[in-house]
């Protein structure tokens, strides 16, 4: 006779009107596979924690994002948000689905020079660009998107005297009816900053200004946002048109899609009330139409999406280290992946699912993860199954931000893998060990121990 | 001999669903707190219910300590146990 799977004994009490909150069925079934791929294979050959990506989900996302915004505007091209996440092999396969490169500092800029994204393909944003990187930036005719009037007389100086051409764009930011107002990068609009700009570039024969640029924030949960957005830049673009005769290329709405991640505090699950691409799509396309531009005449539009395309493509495996119970009964469990990689639960309430079958019954619980810190808290509350030593965990919609703000804390980053379209994995970054964290330290003479000291110790 | 024993007065179904007679009060135990609910039913020791969970679950008579006397702690936050 085969034996029972053991669960931990556990008994929970009903409160009257909360019936339905503990120890009743468990909602999500486990999520024993990943793109067809067992999670106990996977951990048990690259280890635990483990992130894993899929080269599907990347795909279908950035696929579907092209034809819903194809499908409402005539020409439109996205540009990879390298910060979002920008391990070569996951950046490889947005290039392959036909995605620029936007990138916010000199290192960013090189890594997509190094997957062969063309110069005039990367876009170079963000305040921080070094003489070095902007002349750079200029000779591979990247597009470069001026934050603020210092920049923008550096450029004209390193055109002067390199005899060079800019092609430039602004950044602006402006009122769309979101708040807190993100007035830190770019010029605003509304007092009059933004064509100031506009016009000291128009009066400089070596730097062309061929686009605009602005985004609005992130994780932005109103379409209507970016209506206002498109409609503001559209009749920017026009005005400069009609005063300048110069001819804006392109209109870049930013990034800043919400993605299907519910945030701290949010009741609702962000699925219910985030936006979908179809009305973000159709948000920003009735605000350019609304401009009425001739056809010929409309610009690109450019879209630096990044959490809403790769989110949800995203997995870290995490393994039960210890259960415990604090001073007042409530229920810890100890797992291996803390916040030192898993950056985005100070926002998230990650979808958390047992990674095999459990019973019914399912119990509160906080999740800590395994670093001495009082801040190493996954989740506050949770409701999930008893769980055992060494079961297993996979967070979801981790592909955003954590694998680029992650850190080496207490416990070193661990491996990457990425799922292939074929069901094979590869191996995308390794796991860090003491050798990689030595190898950046100096240990002054002075405190070397030389080996003859070490063995009259011994 | 056990120090403590539990309440009478308790119904435990089969699906897991507890009802505590004199209080009125109603609970839910998964498969394995089942068990050792009715094995202490029936004044059963601790070794007693070791050996029957082990023929039972998937699991070593070393392993069960710990979640033994840490659900004997939660029967008795519920006062569903008393203390001797
Ligand atoms: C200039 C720029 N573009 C694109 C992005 C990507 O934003 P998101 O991941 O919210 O889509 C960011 C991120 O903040 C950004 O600063």
């Amino acid at each position: 006779m085969t034996k029972k799977r053991y669960e931990r004994p556990v008994i929970s009490k009903h409160y009257s009107g909360l019936m339905n909150k503990y120890g009743g069925r468990q909602m999500t079934p486990p999520k024993t596979h990943l793109d067809g791929i067992a999670v106990k294979e996977l951990t048990e050959k690259f280890g635990s924690p483990l992130f894993v990506m899929s080269e599907k989900q990347i795909r279908n996302n950035q696929q579907n994002a092209n034809r819903i915004f194809k499908n409402r505007y005539p020409k439109v091209q996205f540009a990879w948000s390298y910060k979002t996440n920008y391990l070569d092999a996951v950046c490889s396969v947005f290039h392959q689905e036909n995605s620029w490169a936007e990138v916010v500092s000199s290192f960013e800029y090189e890594k997509a020079k190094k997957l062969g994204v063309k110069g005039e393909h990367i876009i170079f944003n963000g305040p921080d660009k070094s003489s070095e990187a902007l002349l750079h930036a200029i000779k591979d005719t990247a597009k470069i998107h001026i934050d603020h009037f210092d920049e923008l007389y550096e450029i004209k100086k390193i055109t002067e005297t390199e005899k060079l051409k800019a092609k430039v764009a602004i950044r602006i930011n402006m009122d769309v009816g979101v708040y807190p107002k993100w007035d830190r990068f770019g010029f605003n609009l509304e007092n009059g900053e933004a064509w100031q700009a506009i016009q000291r570039i128009a009066s400089n024969k070596n730097l062309q200004l061929i686009g605009l640029h602005s985004h609005i924030g992130t994780y932005m949960m109103s379409a209507e946002a970016y209506r206002l957005a498109a409609q503001k830049l559209s009749l920017l673009a026009k005005s400069i048109k009609t005063d300048l005769g110069i001819a804006i290329e392109y209109l870049d709405l930013g990034g800043g899609f919400a993605s299907h991640n519910t945030l701290l505090g949010q009741y609702l699950p962000a699925e219910q009330i985030v936006p979908t691409f179809e009305q973000f799509a159709d948000a920003i396309a009735s605000g350019i139409f609304s401009a009425s531009f001739k056809t010929e005449e409309l610009p690109l539009l450019i879209l630096e999406t990044g959490r809403a395309l790769v989110d949800d493509a995203g997995f870290l495996l995490s393994t039960v280290l210890a259960n415990k119970r604090l001073a007042d009964q409530r229920r810890a469990i100890i797992i291996d992946a803390g916040v030192n990689i898993l950056f985005t639960s100070f926002w998230y309430k990650h979808k958390i699912t047992p990674a095999q079958e459990s019973g019914m019954h399912s119990e509160d619980v906080t999740l800590y993860g395994p670093l001495c810190m009082n801040i190493d808290c996954v989740r506050e509350s949770i409701v999930l199954p008893p769980l055992n030593k060494g079961d297993r965990l996979v967070i979801e919609y981790v592909g955003a931000y954590d694998m680029t703000q992650w850190m080496q804390f207490i416990q070193m980053r661990p491996n990457v893998v990425m799922i292939m379209e074929d069901g094979t994995v590869e191996l995308i970054r390794k796991s860090e060990n003491l050798e990689y964290l030595l190898d950046r330290e100096i240990l002054p003479v002075k405190f070397k121990k030389s080996s003859k000291q070490s063995k009259t110790k011994h | 001999m056990t120090n403590y024993h539990l309440q009478e007065n308790l119904a435990v179904s089969d699906s897991g669903f507890l009802f505590h007679a004199s209080t009125g009060e109603t609970f839910t135990v998964n498969e394995t707190g089942k068990t050792i609910i009715k094995l202490l039913q029936q004044k059963k020791e601790k070794d007693e219910i070791f050996s029957q969970l082990v023929n039972e679950f998937d699991i070593e008579a070393g392993l069960l300590e710990k979640d033994y006397e840490d659900f004997i702690n939660q029967l008795k936050n519920f006062s569903l146990i008393e203390v001797k």
